[in-house]
């Protein structure tokens, strides 16, 4: 069994995963964990080129990058939440429709 | 004197009037006395300097005396022009003449003129005047003889409008000045003939061109008469001859210098001048002219009763006589009465003058400002009030009537045995002599008959014959000096036989041969005119005898009535009283027509043309702009321009409702786009 | 010449009117002060440039030359010949003097004399510039400040006389722009008018356009847009509407020197660069001359507005003017090489140019001194004003005289060199304009009895004389007028070797304008 596909088979489940969530689900924190699950898929297959289609280093770093980058998008995020909730007291997304003109 | 000497005093004789004209106009009013005698010192210095110049030529004796100068005045290379003078015994003689006049011009005017407002205008104007004659005294070509001709013009029309608030005065002075124009007219196109065929303009090198065969024929006859049209105008000939009568507006020694003496004389002495360039056939319209002229204007005279206008169509009767003898081919005749025309002339009209101002001032005495003081009907009788007024008088009629002892007699019977000696030659031209004649007879007539309206008999007016007196002093001189140089002797000196012309002026002043070949030589023409002399001076004699008696007749002894006798040939009286009505018909076929053409073009080009053509194509551009402007509008803009902007905006409308606001749905199609593309490419 | 003069002529009115835009709207004096100070010292330098002028030369002197817009060929040269020259220098004084006209101005004196300093400039700039794309920026820069002197500070119809003006005359502007694009398009893509003048006489050889000459297609193009300005019949009527209307100091001007830019147009680019069009068209410019004459003179007659019938006495001059214009050809071989009579046309054509712009120029400053005073211009209303104001006649007399050409005065000369240089090619034309002479004296003194003969009217008992600022505006022209009138030569000495070359250029192509 050849390894790379193995992990990019389970990142790309686990990306299919998380865009489910982010579509389906109502709760914005549920949406925020989606995009969690995105995010991670897309760093596991940064691991996996990093070892075998010869990203190397780079492939190391740049997973960094994006786990730093996702626990501020989740610190905003969350925080964007909190306004939310103060604002309409629902953290529905289908309540919140500001973006419909 | 020498040749260099000649030439500086002419300069002089020139410049210093004008000078005088200078100081006059621009300080003139603060000087005392308002500056006459500036003007009064100037002319008598040319006086001086022109007797020298005379008294040399008399000493020098030499016919054939001649010396020119010239200067460069304009010069392009091939172009240039020489502005230069002439002096020659015919020029030292006129210059005399036009200074002498002046000089009494002058010195009469003192008196005549006191007090009037513009007193130093008057005399910077008499200034201008005397300058611009000498300066065609001393012409010797045409473009400054031009020059001066027009000069002259304008201190004509400067000096006749002197009393410019009488709307009378300006009329006639701006009439003198178009008719004269109307002789420019055709003086010009005269000299660029004579220049377009010969490249000069100077007299003696047209001669010489004209004598080698350089020109000649119609061209020339046309030449000649345009500059001869120019001579009608100034010399007052029929039909340009309406201004001189409305001329004696002007102060009266005006008309006694200008209008009789010598400005109106400068026509007939450009045709002196010109004489050799003129074809026979401009010989004889010139001729017929002038004899016309002599005849006309003598039967206007007879009517008259305004002293001037006698006086003023007597004159244009002596100048036909001299424009006559120019066409005769005896010239020199012609020159001959211009000068002792001036002398007797002149004095005529100083002594009107010294009537109008005794008349003037008895008038104002009596607080009379209806009266007319020049109208002879209101005097009578002035013999014995003013006797040496009357004395002059009466020796310069017998001298222009043509009574042996005086000069009129002899000029004038020089020009008629030319006339005579012409139609000899010529029998079909029998009418010259008889015009000239004829014009004798009426002279003595109506000149007689001026006398003894004005002197003899009663007082017409007896409450003003008290007051009637002799002139000062500054007034009587110029008439005696002047009636004296009517007697005989001057101008036959060294000899003395009162019936021949013989003397310094026939031996000095000689006539030139014509230079159109062909033409009859000076020689000939003097030999025919000798022959005809007896003959001419026995007509002569008689005629004038014969107007004498009539006038005698009619107005001393009253034997007949004039007053009957006007009844009688009623028609004929009107036409004369009324001068052929030739203001009246020139007035309605040719100013009036021509104000209301003047009048209509301006119309036309103001009102029409400018209004409806120049503007129609604003206002063509302007409905023009109108339908552009609702095509852009709603055409263009409304339907196209916006029309596009209208459709994107109902497109946004249809397409808005695709923006849910839910982030999910914005996901939802992204992944369905994604979806698409994946399954485009791997088809 | 290391001092670019004639840069300095053109440019220092423009540092005239910057410096008029720092002064305070208020400090009318000082605005008045730098006008006729840059337009003095402009007037100065014309001198100075006249009397370093080497008059037997007759090509261009003083040349200055710069690179402006090359990608195009478009350069700035300056230059100045005998043609120019005078007409450089009348522009000089009649600014300078127009300056002192312009003293009774009285409302918005900021832009009224920004606007005049910078129609000098326009002015300047078209005489001297030997550039054609330079020509024509100068000849429109000299319209626009015309159209808002006219419009604003103009008499009651200004708005009118302003449009009309300026529509008419940018008309003329665009068929001279055509026409230089074509002379540039055709004779080696350049706008230097010296090498112009030497290729565009033969590089238009057998050009057809739409079947006809191009020589005479761009001739006539030309033609028209230069005597609009002139104005040649039936071109002029706008010329008598925008002198009503326009104020004084502009009439001046517009009488004095914008009229001779078509003149000086029609001899610097139609004569020496389509020469052989001249023999074309030289029987049509005479014609139209006779008509400026007779009908100018015509209209004159019939006018009861004072200036209305100045306006027209330039019509009628203008006339005399293009009849000796004509009589170049006479210099030709098929007129017998008449040097003489083409030397007294062109010649006595430039005099009268001069003579016009110091006559006319007097004529309506004379106009404005009894226009202030008695409020109106119309020749019946007065009589008998030399009475009251016998200065002022006798200078008007002088005037009036000069205008109708009397002898002494110098429109006599160069009228009559007009005629006499006519004469030999155009016998009928000129013997039917001579009876100008007469209309000419006809209107002017019928005018001048109408207005200082006859009784004192009473309404004018207590006219005040003509003033020491007007006479200062006066009497150097008179004294021009009368010193060229007496002594000629000396304008004709500076003119007389440019239009030698003139003459030379066209009677040189008298030979092929047969087949032509």
């Amino acid at each position: 069994m050849d390894s790379l596909n193995t992990y990019l088979f389970i990142a790309a489940i686990l990306f299919s995963l998380g865009l489910f969530g982010v579509i389906t689900r109502r709760n914005g924190v549920a949406v925020l964990m989606g995009i969690e699950l995105i995010l991670n898929a897309a760093n596991l297959n940064f691991l996996a080129f990093a070892k075998y289609g010869g990203m190397n280093i780079v492939g190391h770093i740049f997973a960094l990058f994006v786990i730093i980058m996702a626990a501020a998008e989740a610190a905003v995020a969350l925080a964007i939440i909190i306004n939310i909730y103060n604002n309409f007291r629902t953290i529905n997304i289908d309540d919140v429709r500001e973006l419909q003109q | 004197m020498t040749g260099n000497m000649i030439m500086d005093y002419s300069l002089l004789i020139l410049f210093l009037p004008l000078a005088a004209f200078v100081i006059q106009i621009f300080i003139g009013k603060r000087l005392p006395r308002q500056g006459d005698w500036v003007s009064i010192s100037a002319v008598i210095t040319t006086l001086i300097l022109a007797i020298a110049m005379f008294a040399s030529m008399l000493i020098g004796h030499d016919p054939e005396f001649a010396q020119e100068a010239s200067f460069t005045w304009l010069d392009m290379g091939a172009f240039h022009i020489e502005l230069g003078f002439l002096v020659d015994n015919i020029t030292i003689t006129m210059l005399l003449v036009v200074a002498l006049i002046s000089t009494m011009t002058h010195i009469f005017s003192i008196k005549y003129l006191e007090g009037d407002i513009r007193y130093s205008r008057y005399f910077a104007y008499l200034g201008l005047f005397t300058f611009s004659m000498n300066g065609i005294v001393l012409a010797n070509n045409l473009i400054s003889m031009y020059m001066f001709w027009e000069l002259v013009g304008v201190s004509s029309f400067l000096l006749i409008g002197h009393w410019f608030e009488k709307e009378s005065a300006a009329d006639a002075a701006k009439k003198a000045f178009l008719t004269n124009r109307v002789g420019d007219i055709g003086f010009f196109i005269g000299i660029m003939l004579i220049f377009s065929t010969l490249g000069t303009f100077v007299f003696s090198e047209i001669f010489d061109g004209i004598a080698a065969g350089k020109m000649g024929g119609t061209v020339l006859t046309f030449a000649g008469l345009g500059l001869f049209l120019g001579a009608m105008a100034k010399s007052s000939q029929f039909p340009l001859h309406i201004w001189l009568p409305d001329a004696m507006e002007g102060p009266t020694p005006v008309s006694a210098l200008m209008h009789a003496a010598t400005m109106v004389a400068a026509g007939v002495y450009l045709c002196v001048r010109l004489f050799p360039l003129f074809t026979p056939d401009a010989l004889l319209v010139i001729a017929y002219v002038g004899g016309f002229t002599a005849l006309f204007a003598a039967t206007i005279a007879i009517t008259q009763n305004d002293i001037k206008k006698v006086l003023a169509y007597s004159t244009v009767s002596q100048l036909g006589y001299m424009i006559l003898s120019v066409g005769t081919g005896a010239y020199i005749a012609g020159f001959f009465h211009l000068v002792t025309h001036a002398m007797f002339k002149a004095c005529l009209f100083y002594g009107s003058g010294s009537v109008i101002h005794a008349m003037h001032h008895a008038l104002h005495k009596k607080h009379d400002h209806e009266t007319d003081p020049q109208d002879m009907r209101n005097m009578g009788g002035f013999k014995n009030k003013m006797p040496v007024t009357y004395w002059a008088m009466l020796i310069s009629t017998l001298a222009i009537s043509g009574v042996p002892l005086f000069s009129g007699f002899l000029s004038k019977d020089a020009i008629l045995a030319g006339t005579l000696s012409f139609a000899s030659h010529h029998p079909t031209h029998f009418l010259l002599p008889v015009f000239g004649f004829g014009a004798a007879a009426i002279t003595a007539f109506y000149m007689f008959r001026l006398i003894f309206m004005t002197f003899h008999g009663q007082p017409q007016i007896a409450e003003i014959a008290d007051d009637i007196h002799e002139s000062p002093k500054e007034m009587t001189f110029p008439l005696i000096l002047l009636s004296s140089m009517s007697i005989f002797i001057f101008y036959t000196l060294p000899y003395f036989n009162p019936f021949s012309d013989h003397g310094w002026f026939t031996e000095l002043i000689i006539a030139s041969d014509a230079a159109v070949p062909g033409n009859p030589s000076a020689h000939y023409i003097a030999e025919g005119v000798h022959h005809a002399h007896y003959t001419a001076m026995a007509l002569s004699l008689f005629v004038a005898a014969l107007g004498i008696f009539l006038s005698w007749t009619f107005y001393y002894k009253k034997k007949l009535s004039a007053d009957e006798w006007s009844e009688k040939l009623k028609p004929m009286y009107n036409l004369s009283l009324n001068k052929y009505f030739f203001d009246e018909n020139y007035n309605r076929f040719l100013y009036q027509p021509f104000l209301k053409l003047s009048g209509l073009v301006a119309y036309i080009d103001w009102d029409l043309y400018d209004k409806y053509f120049i503007n129609g194509f604003g206002r063509v551009t302007k409905v023009l702009s109108f339908f552009t402007g609702r095509l852009d509008y709603d055409g263009l803009d409304q339907t196209i321009v916006d029309g596009i902007g209208r459709s994107v905006r109902q497109a946004g409308g249809i397409l808005k409702f695709l923006q849910t606001g839910r982030l999910q749905s914005y996901l939802l199609f992204a992944l369905l786009g994604v979806v698409i593309i994946v399954l485009v490419q791997s088809f | 010449m290391d001092i670019n003069i004639l840069s300095w002529i053109i440019w220092i009115p423009i540092i005239g009117m910057v410096a008029i835009a720092f002064v305070p709207r208020e400090n009318v004096l000082l605005i008045k002060i730098v006008t006729a100070v840059a337009t003095g010292i402009q007037f100065l330098a014309t001198i100075g440039l006249w009397s370093r002028f080497d008059a037997s030369n007759g090509g261009f002197q003083f040349m200055e030359r710069a690179e402006w817009i090359p990608s195009f060929n478009i350069t700035y040269i300056l230059g100045v010949d005998g043609l120019s020259l005078p007409m450089v220098i009348l522009t000089g004084l009649l600014f300078f003097l127009g300056t002192f006209v312009s003293w009774k101005i009285d409302r918005a004196h900021k832009g009224y004399f920004a606007l005049f300093l910078l129609l000098d400039t326009g002015v300047m700039g078209v005489f001297l510039s030997l550039d054609f794309f330079l020509f024509f920026i100068f000849w429109e820069v000299m319209l626009l400040p015309m159209y808002f002197l006219i419009g604003m500070w103009g008499g009651p119809q200004r708005e009118y006389a302003a449009i009309k003006f300026f529509l008419y005359t940018l008309f003329g502007s665009v068929l001279i722009l055509i026409a230089i694009l074509a002379l540039y398009f055709t004779c080696g893509m350049t706008f230097d008018m010296i090498l112009l003048m030497q290729t565009a006489p033969t590089a238009l050889d057998g050009v057809m356009w739409w079947g006809m000459s191009a020589v005479k297609v761009i001739w006539v193009m030309l033609f028209i847009g230069f005597a609009i300005k002139i104005p040649v019949f039936p071109f002029h009527t706008w010329l008598p509407l925008v002198h009503v209307e326009a104020p004084t100091a502009i009439s001046v001007i517009l009488a004095g020197i914008l009229l001779k830019l078509g003149v000086y147009g029609i001899l610097r680019i139609n004569y020496t660069m389509l020469p052989v069009a001249v023999w074309w068209f030289a029987g049509a410019l005479a014609l139209l001359g006779l008509i400026n004459v007779i009908w100018g003179a015509l209209c004159a007659l019939a006018q009861k507005d004072l200036k209305k019938l100045v306006a027209y006495s330039s019509v009628n001059h203008m006339g005399y003017l293009l009849i000796g214009m004509a009589a170049v050809i006479a210099a030709g071989e098929v007129n017998g090489n008449n040097l003489l009579a083409a030397q007294a046309g062109l010649g006595g054509a430039v005099f009268q140019m001069f003579n016009h712009g110091t006559i006319s120029a007097m004529l309506f400053i004379l106009v404005g001194v009894i226009y202030d005073r008695a409020h109106h211009r119309n020749i019946e209303g007065f009589g008998g004003l030399a009475t009251s104001m016998p200065i002022y006649s006798g200078i008007v007399a002088v005037a009036f005289f000069a205008g109708l050409g009397l002898p002494g005065l110098s429109g006599f000369i160069s009228e009559a060199m007009c005629f006499i240089g006519a004469f030999p090619v155009f016998k009928a034309i000129v013997i039917a304009s001579t009876i100008g002479i007469l209309l000419n004296a006809a209107y002017f003194l019928w005018a001048f009895q109408r207005i200082f003969m006859g009784e004192l009217n009473e309404k004018y008992k207590e006219l005040p004389e003509i003033n020491k600022m007007e006479l200062f505006t006066v009497v150097p022209l008179l004294v021009i007028t009368l010193f060229f009138g007496i002594y000629p030569r000396p304008f004709l000495d500076l003119i007389s070797s440019t239009m030698n070359v003139i003459i030379d250029k066209i009677a040189g192509f008298g030979s092929i304008a047969g087949a032509f």
